[in-house]
């Protein structure tokens, strides 16, 4: 019973909360940047609001079920994973072996489920960004497991995150060690990679192909869609903090730590996004298995020697 | 007036289609876009795809070979749509309407919700309209 009330509350509600709050933010900043005013503050809940009370739209020749169900079973793998990340926050010793797998692999589906759609709608433009974006998944899942790998090393070779949690509650942080900040640097330049922000926004490039997979998408199909990729604009960087720089605790001045760590993030990733121009795909591949993977085996090794 | 209306009024995310003009009205169009006038402000959103579109946005005098397109992405558009023409040459095809090529104005063949005149208009124009098109759907909503 209190597995379902996490699944709804902390998993499904609290984490769309943020995650539209995020959205906002980083509308908000990109807009600060640029010297405009920017969206209100209800903006992305409204964008969700009104796509659910549209038409939806399937393209003829479509494969109708894949069609329908890929947002479904995006936002579905998004509020499992959310949901367990929150539990292993809020009670470390309900995490399970291997969870920390478990967790990984959920990450991806979003990923895939974004691949189906845009194969599954019959339309050139999302064929080529579903490619690209199987590209780019292949190239930033390397480096981003080694980064995870650090962690496993030096918390003493366990797969739970209850335990990650707890070792980094007795001895301090991993960002504080030189191989914990290198697989976090990793780590936070592959997250880039997994919302699709903008060094890494290859698989929708808004000018040349359109949108990408989404295009054929209109109504509740690509409002699931957005607001799968404002949770994940949260879950991502939950996961970090867990793995990385000790979890958010929800007692009183931590809130306020926790708070900060998340918006501080938000704002690395929105500051990226707003200084960089869009690379190739080759470029990408070629940037993810060179010297990330590079650096992430440096952070793997220096680990290993302790440090 | 219903949930769904409002949240579209809130976020009218537009596309921008030129149905063969000289290009003027469509630089004026991307002017609203720019920190001088910033559009965002009021959650629109110039889109790439015709199926995340509410509002189509129509410059130029319409000619033969581009009407065919207007009218099959008219159909494309999930519903409820506005549609909105800019310019001297989307209302009365401006100085084509003696020409073979531009038979009839863009408002035969597809519904338009509001005209914005100019050659081009000013961006301030192309807000304006677009406030007066939100009222008039405001209005008629009450009204029933």
């Amino acid at each position: 019973m209190i597995y379902i009330f996490y699944f709804l509350f902390f998993g499904f509600l609290l984490t769309a909360i943020i995650g539209l709050l995020a959205s906002w933010i980083d509308r908000k900043v990109t807009a600060k940047v640029q010297y405009r005013v920017g969206p209100p503050l209800l903006q992305p809940l409204i964008d969700i609001v009104k796509l659910l009370g549209k038409e939806t739209l399937i393209p003829a020749g479509s494969s109708k079920v894949t069609f329908l169900m890929a947002p479904v079973i995006g936002l579905a793998s998004v509020i499992l994973v959310s949901t367990l990340l929150w539990i292993n926050n809020i009670n470390p010793t309900k995490s399970f072996l291997g969870d920390l797998i478990v967790v990984l692999y959920l990450l991806v589906i979003p990923s895939i489920s974004i691949i189906m759609g845009g194969f599954a709608s019959k339309n050139p433009l999302a064929s080529l960004g579903a490619s690209r974006e199987m590209k780019l998944v292949l190239s930033y899942e390397l480096p981003f497991i080694l980064a995870m790998l650090v962690t496993v090393i030096k918390s003493g070779f366990t797969f739970r995150l209850g335990e990650i949690l707890t070792f980094q509650a007795q001895n301090g942080a991993f960002v504080g060690s030189w191989s914990g900040t290198l697989a976090l640097i990793v780590a936070i330049i592959c997250m880039q990679a997994k919302l699709a922000l903008v060094p890494f926004d290859i698989p929708e490039a808004e000018t040349e192909i359109a949108g990408g997979p989404l295009i054929e998408y209109s109504g509740s199909g690509l409002a699931i869609y957005r607001l799968m990729k404002n949770m994940l604009m949260f879950t991502v960087p939950f996961f970090l903090i867990i793995v990385f720089i000790g979890g958010l605790r929800l007692d009183g001045i931590h809130l306020l730590y926790g708070v900060l760590k998340y918006i501080g993030l938000v704002a690395l990733m929105t500051v990226i996004r707003n200084t960089n121009p869009r690379v190739r795909i080759d470029q990408a591949v070629k940037f993810f298995w060179g010297p990330m993977t590079i650096i992430a085996i440096i952070a793997i090794i220096l680990a290993l020697l302790g440090r | 007036m219903s949930i769904k209306l409002k949240a579209l009024l809130k976020s009218p995310w537009v596309f921008h289609l030129s149905t063969g003009s000289c290009n003027n009205c469509d630089i004026e169009i991307l002017d609203c876009l720019t920190p001088r006038f910033d559009i965002e402000r009021f959650g629109m959103l110039l889109v790439g795809s015709i199926k995340h579109a509410d509002v189509l946005l129509i410059t130029g005098s319409g000619n033969r070979k581009s009407m065919e397109r207007a009218k099959r992405l008219y159909e494309q558009i999930p519903k409820p749509c506005l549609v909105v023409a800019v310019g001297e040459c989307a209302l009365s095809r401006g100085m084509f309407i003696h020409s073979y090529n531009c038979p009839v104005p863009i408002d035969k063949v597809i519904p338009v919700d509001v005209y914005i005149p100019g050659c081009p208009p000013k961006p301030e124009a192309i807000i304006a309209g677009v406030v007066k098109l939100i009222e008039k759907v405001r209005k008629s909503t009450e009204k029933k």
